[in-house]
């Protein structure tokens, strides 16, 4: 079973949103996610001042077996990206709680709120 | 993220067909697919330990879901002859293997297939599951208006097993001990039925999963249980670009050398490992490198098409030699990084555009590969670049095979 940690909100598509104290948020996808890409070898992430509209395509995640798009979960301007994933992309499939994609200024700072929660997010899957 | 190609299948869809192995495969967590009707692992954990498993030691294929098709009658080699793009007349020895395509009226690719020569008249021929129906009705209807002698007889009797990877035929002979003398000088591309092959069953037999006895899943040691009679049928062959065999037997028979060949530490792998090592050995796959649009000449399987006795018709012979080829299918490795190589991604030529027909991840070489179906100008060593969503990657082109033998094959 895949794990859904309580303390993050989820979309949908399958990226899991924490809300840092500095009031910015940390997108990652979910270990339902991985699991169902299998073994990731290649990360594109959006740059650094990129502004994003929720919903937006805007990282690449590919495993041996497909390529996929990770979304923007909210509106926000991309603050920082996870270099180390995209050297070691196998990282998201050790932990994809630990192994953060990119960090978003929101637009809106109510969007958070209206995230799925992990029960909401547990019926999705 | 939403997974593309895979159509996930835990989810409790009960139209999907089960090997005998499916309970197995489900206790070891693997991750299931709907694989042309059927529901088949694609993985057990990772891919890429799967694959490394065969390239480095041994790893074992469930691939019942392919069909075995036993043709016998008066007639059965000049009717196949017929059927078949290969020829048959090279198969001499009993248990000589063919690789052939099954073309259509006009030329285009019914599927592939190994036919195997047993006596003269008796030739076993295993297609793909996908295509399973669609040939058997298609030798049917060759068969009632060319060879009404010969019959034809579906095995689903019979699962079929991959053992593959430098140490797989020693872990077949560690269980099936009696079955050596009779495989270990068998060579590539050549079966043998062996009737006691040594294997030891539990003491209350084999049992199929969905008769569940909890001690079915128990192993027999050396000496506990009886020895099992049943007929293996060993070949030497495989989609793997490694040495091994596959074997076909009755389906309890197929469960119990699985559960030994598991204690004895070959690894599980599931049908996504099976494909990046049939693309790093450059076969191809039925439904992405070539079906019913396309000729086996622009497919990379002109070796595959005999036309060396001009007295010999075959279905599709007289099309193929009228449309000349204008593209032929090889391989491309990609130089930029940026992604990787996929099915259907446009490559930019000199010469034209062509496109790809299966890429991946190549886990040997840690780069993307790729089969592509270029204009046939374009040579080996060629830069070409392939749109890979909006950007144009740099790709060499380089003659498949990839990887053989657990050797890289081109110059990185």
């Amino acid at each position: 079973m895949s794990q859904i940690p309580a303390d993050l909100k989820y979309t949908t598509s399958h990226e899991w949103v924490r809300r840092e104290a500095d009031g910015s948020l940390t997108i990652g996808i979910t270990d339902h996610a991985q699991e169902a890409l299998g073994d990731l070898v290649f990360i594109e992430l959006p740059a650094v001042g990129r502004a994003l509209a929720a919903g937006e395509a805007c990282t690449v995640v590919e495993s041996v077996k497909a390529a996929s798009d990770v979304y923007a979960p909210i509106a926000g301007t991309v603050t920082a990206q996870n270099e180390a994933v995209t050297s070691t992309p196998e990282l998201v499939n050790q932990n994809a709680y630990d192994a953060w994609l990119f960090k978003l200024q929101p637009a809106d700072d109510n969007a958070f709120a209206a995230l799925l929660d992990a029960a909401a997010y547990a019926k999705e899957i | 993220m939403r997974p593309a190609r895979f159509h996930v299948a835990d989810k409790g869809i009960t139209l999907l067909k089960k090997t005998a192995l499916n309970t197995l495969h489900r206790a070891a967590s693997a991750r299931m697919v709907d694989f042309g009707g059927w529901d088949m692992p694609v993985n057990y954990g990772s891919q890429i330990e799967e694959h490394h498993a065969v390239r480095r030691d041994a790893g074992m294929f469930d691939v019942s879901h392919m069909v075995v098709l036993d043709m016998k009658g008066d007639g059965v080699r000049a009717f196949l002859r017929y059927a078949l793009a290969n020829d048959v007349e090279k198969l001499q020895t009993p248990g000589r293997a063919l690789y052939s395509c099954l073309l259509r009226d006009d030329g285009h690719v019914l599927d592939d297939l190994i036919v195997y020569f047993l006596d003269e008249s008796f030739f076993r021929v295993v297609v793909n599951a996908g295509t399973a129906d669609k040939d058997a009705a298609w030798f049917e209807s060759l068969r009632a208006k060319h060879a009404p002698a010969v019959t034809i007889q579906r095995r689903s009797d019979l699962g079929i097993l991959a053992v593959q990877g430098p140490n797989a035929r020693d872990r077949v002979w560690q269980i099936l001990p009696d079955a050596k003398p009779a495989t270990d000088e068998l060579k590539p591309f050549s079966a043998v039925a062996v009737t006691n092959a040594g294997l030891s069953l539990p003491p209350c037999g084999g049992g199929r999963p969905e008769e569940p006895a909890p001690e079915a899943f128990l192993i027999g040691g050396a000496g506990e249980g009886e020895k099992h009679s049943t007929a293996f049928f060993i070949a030497r062959t495989g989609y793997t670009g490694e040495d091994g065999f596959e074997i076909i037997a009755p389906h309890d028979a197929i469960v119990t050398l699985w559960q030994q060949l598991d204690a004895a530490g070959v690894r599980p792998c599931g049908l996504g490992s099976r494909d990046t090592l049939r693309l790093e050995a450059g076969m191809n796959l039925y439904g992405q490198d070539m079906d019913e649009n396309v000729s086996p000449l622009e497919s990379g399987l002109t070796w595959t098409v005999d036309f060396k006795d001009a007295a010999r018709d075959f279905v599709g012979k007289t099309a193929l030699l009228a449309q000349p080829p204008t593209r032929h299918l090889t391989g491309l490795l990609l130089l930029d990084s940026g992604g990787v190589l996929r099915a259907h991604q446009t490559v930019h030529t000199d010469h034209g555009d062509g496109e790809i027909t299966s890429g991946t991840f190549s886990p040997t070489l840690g780069r993307a590969i790729a089969l592509a179906r270029l204009p046939s100008a374009v040579q080996d060593g060629d830069t070409v670049a392939v749109a890979v969503r909006d950007k144009q990657l740099k790709a060499r082109v380089v003659k498949p095979p990839f990887v053989k033998q657990g050797k890289t094959l081109i110059g990185i």
